[in-house]
């Protein structure tokens, strides 16, 4: 297996779901089993990605491999100089190991959805968006440069508006697409600055050439500060795509959708996008982007965490729980946990489709109910979706031997060391209560889910476990939850391969005056960067760039291992705690929940109603939109159309001016020419007598003048 | 005694010629007309022959006019056959009312 070879089966694997796509779209009306044809494609993309995860990281784990073509390619344009626009495909073991997350994914929502999905009638269609979806997402992830990235990213966005509004007839369902597709906008459209900016400063799209030229000392507008915020500006591209905290609100309405694209597009993989894409710029992230990174992520983990304590709707738990997922893998990202923020990218990504997943299979049973106070009992009627979402929940919990544990507690590790190092001491405050509250509402949804009572007596008695094709996806995912397919060592992430040798944080291309203090020095300690800045000094005058980054790894990597144990057992023991409460408040009913709620009861409406951000919301950025709308259609109406209108009155009143004009003068002179020819024939008339004298009286009248004008003598 | 010379043969032919025209231009029965021709072609005759008497020509004026005799002659008998079949159309030989030319 060549290089060549991996790369070919890197385009194989982009383009097979959209032939797939674009068959079932085009057949799905005339075949009626379109869809296999579609699921039989992606169970070929996941073989194929097997392939090329073992290829990639059995033979080629420490090399990037990069195919490009040049696409655009201009010399000495004006402004820019020389621009070459090059397309291609990085394999690195990043993007390996994500679309091989990606394939395996989609392909069991694709099987789980053959059951989920009977009897709709778009039945085949929604196979086609789900295929569109996933060339999307291959497209992000096995792509070399942020243009390419771009393209497939608002392509992802519009599958996942397309399947958010899949079940057009209710009208929350549009609603919802419509509202995903704004939210998302808004980010995008900074993504998009962000790509200008670094287009403008270094005349490509490629990522390692972007890096290259910058660790060389190139940088926005000369200066760290437009560093920052160009960094700052693609991330808004990750908080839209990712449901980061201002722009979180699409997300939990996404779940109008249909819960296998839940489980796929809104919970393992496109929200997963933006984390992905952070990682991908993580070498040119300045500490104070970084920092602000982590402010958001931190926010993002804690409110909606702190709302999913209290919602009734099955989906929107999980929902609010895959924010504050992201959430916290974006505060590992700006902490700099970058290892175990993808390493949580892709522990989520299974055990929270899952999640979903089991709850796509709970709702198929309970006939389309979502609400779990109308659930209960339903452990004995469910047993296999009842296991697989247990050990999903245990792994979201970050209970010891599941895939969670290892990388939460590798985020808290990390937020911990950060703490240490910088003195902000809140990051991992607000790990530990993120994880409690987690633990807390996922066993609160489980136990109102499927134990104590049925509410619904007539639904429960029908309900049924589901069919094969929905229950294998559902063990598939769960077994994946489990610790050992990423280390040997359940308590040490970094014994296994995953972390060990496959993920590596990149050396950064910032500058070092730009980075944290603790990224440039290995003798930082507890938020004194002061006493060390001539070390750091030092090291700048002497060390190469490769040295510099061992420094940087060094001195956090010591800081994460003075964290593990205390935040593994901080972790677990909050962990704990929270499942005890969930216990306590809804299985031994010891404290009432309800009495609580009316206890505090603005804290329960204020969790309860989201934090009021929809409200808010619709009354600052929606009705300022409105009014604004409403000011220009006014300015539309009245001086945009007060315009056209006068131009059209100006211009009647020269057409009738003209028109009188054409009138006499034009048609004046035209009628006095046929006037006078038809005068000049009236008396031309008289000499066509058609008497053979008179012609030659005017031959010889005419003979004479000749003569008489010719004469010579 | 008045010498004779080219002028007056000239004289007497403008004045044929004149009143061949006046014939042609005048008269309303066609034969009329025909007459009026035979009259401009014997002017036109009679200088030939003065020219040839008074020029240094040779006889080519002699048989010019003996060529113009003939073609009178055939003309003549065109001319008048042209106007039986004027007459055979019209059902008359005035030509102030054959005015069919005009259309």
């Amino acid at each position: 297996m060549t290089e060549f070879n991996l790369i070919q089966i890197a385009i194989a694997i982009l383009f097979l779901p959209l032939v797939g796509f674009a068959f079932v779209l085009f057949l799905g009306k005339k075949i009626k089993s379109a869809y296999l044809v579609e699921v039989g494609i992606l169970i070929l993309t996941f073989l194929l990605t097997a392939v090329l995860l073992f290829n990639k990281l059995y033979w080629f784990a420490d090399k990037n491999i990069v195919s490009e073509f040049s696409w655009i390619s201009y010399k000495n344009i004006a402004v820019f100089g020389n621009i070459s626009i090059d397309l291609g495909f990085l394999l690195d073991n990043l993007s390996v190991i994500m679309i091989f997350t990606v394939a395996l994914i989609s392909m069991l929502v694709h099987i789980f959805s053959i059951a989920y999905m009977a009897g709709d009638k778009l039945y085949n269609r929604y196979f086609a968006y789900l295929g569109l979806f996933t060339f999307s997402m291959s497209g992000i992830v096995l792509t070399h440069n942020i243009l390419m990235m771009y393209v497939f990213w608002e392509l992802v966005g519009i599958s996942s508006y397309l399947l958010i509004g899949f079940w057009y007839e209710k009208k929350s369902a549009p609603d919802a697409g419509k509202k995903a597709f704004l939210v998302n906008r808004i980010g995008d459209i900074g993504m998009f600055s962000g790509i200008m900016m670094l287009f403008n400063t270094y005349h490509t799209f490629t990522f390692e050439k972007i890096f290259a030229q910058m660790a060389s000392g190139t940088l926005p507008f000369n200066s760290e500060f437009w560093l920052t915020v160009t960094g700052l500006l693609l991330f808004c591209g990750a908080i839209g795509k990712s449901a980061q905290f201002p722009l979180h609100v699409w997300l939990p309405d996404a779940m109008e959708g249909p819960t296998p694209v839940s489980a796929l597009i809104h919970a393992a993989t496109m929200v997963a996008a933006g984390v992905f894409l952070v990682c991908r710029i993580f070498p040119m992230l300045t500490g104070d982007a970084l920092f602000i990174i982590a402010v958001i992520g931190a926010l993002s983990a804690l409110i909606p965490a702190t709302i999913a304590l209290t919602q009734n709707d099955i989906k929107k738990v999980l929902a609010y729980s895959t924010v504050s997922q992201l959430g916290y893998m974006v505060m590992a990202l700006g902490v700099g946990a970058y290892k175990f923020a993808f390493f949580h990218l892709i522990t989520h990504a299974f055990f929270k489709a899952c999640l979903f997943l089991g709850s796509g299979s709970v709702i198929h049973a309970m006939h389309h109910e979502q609400d779990i106070t109308k659930m209960g009992g339903l452990k004995k009627k469910l047993p296999l979706t009842y296991a697989t979402f247990l050990i999903a929940s245990l792994a979201l919990s970050g209970i010891p031997l599941t895939s969670g544990f290892l990388s939460k507690d590798g985020i808290l590790q990390g937020t911990f060391a950060f703490g240490s190092l910088t003195g902000y001491w809140l990051f991992p405050a607000v790990g530990f209560v993120v994880a409690m509250l987690t633990a807390f509402y996922m066993f609160r949804l489980i136990i109102l889910t499927f134990h104590g009572e049925p509410k619904n007596k007539e639904k429960y008695d029908h309900a049924h476990e589901s069919p094969f094709v929905m229950a294998m996806p559902l063990v598939v995912l769960s077994a994946l939850s489990i610790f050992i397919w990423y280390t040997p060592n359940p308590i040490n992430a970094d014994a296994g391969l995953f972390l060990g040798k496959w993920i590596k944080t990149p050396s950064l291309s910032v500058p070092q005056n730009a980075r944290y203090s603790f990224m440039k020095t290995d003798l930082v300690p507890e938020g004194k960067a002061e006493n060390n800045r001539d070390i750091s000094n030092e090291v700048k005058k002497e060390g190469t760039a490769e040295g510099k980054e061992v420094i940087y790894s060094e001195a956090y990597t010591e800081a994460m291992h003075h964290a593990h144990y205390p935040a593994m057992f901080l972790s677990l023991f909050v962990a704990l705690t929270g499942i005890v409460f969930a216990f306590v408040f809804y299985y031994w009913k010891k404290i009432s929940a309800d009495k609580l709620a009316r206890d505090i009861k603005p804290f329960y409406k204020l969790s309860f109603n989201k934090w009021y951000f929809d409200e808010i919301y619709n009354a600052t950025f929606v009705t300022f939109t409105m009014l604004s709308s409403r000011v220009l259609a006014w300015f539309d109406n009245t001086i945009v159309d007060g315009i056209v209108n006068g131009a059209a009155t100006v211009t009647r009143m020269i057409s009738f001016f003209t028109g009188r004009f054409d009138n006499i003068v034009v048609d004046g002179l035209v009628n006095l020419m046929a006037y006078l020819s038809g005068f000049i024939g009236l008396v031309l008339r008289r000499f066509q007598t058609g008497r053979v004298q008179t012609y030659i009286v005017l031959v010889v009248f005419s003979l004479v003048i000749i003569l008489y004008l010719f004469k010579t003598f | 005694m008045i010498h004779i010379g080219l002028g007056h043969f000239l004289f007497v032919s403008s004045i044929l010629f004149s009143l061949g025209i006046f014939g042609v231009v005048t008269r309303k029965n066609a034969v009329m007309v025909l007459m009026g021709i035979e009259l401009m072609l014997n002017a036109s005759n009679i200088n030939f022959i003065a020219f040839a008497k008074y020029g240094n020509f040779g006889l080519q004026g002699q048989v010019m006019a003996l060529f113009v005799i003939v073609l009178a002659a055939a003309e003549a008998a065109i001319a008048l056959a042209i106007v039986l079949n004027i007459y055979k159309t019209f059902s008359t030989v005035n030509v102030d009312e054959i005015d069919t030319l005009k259309d």
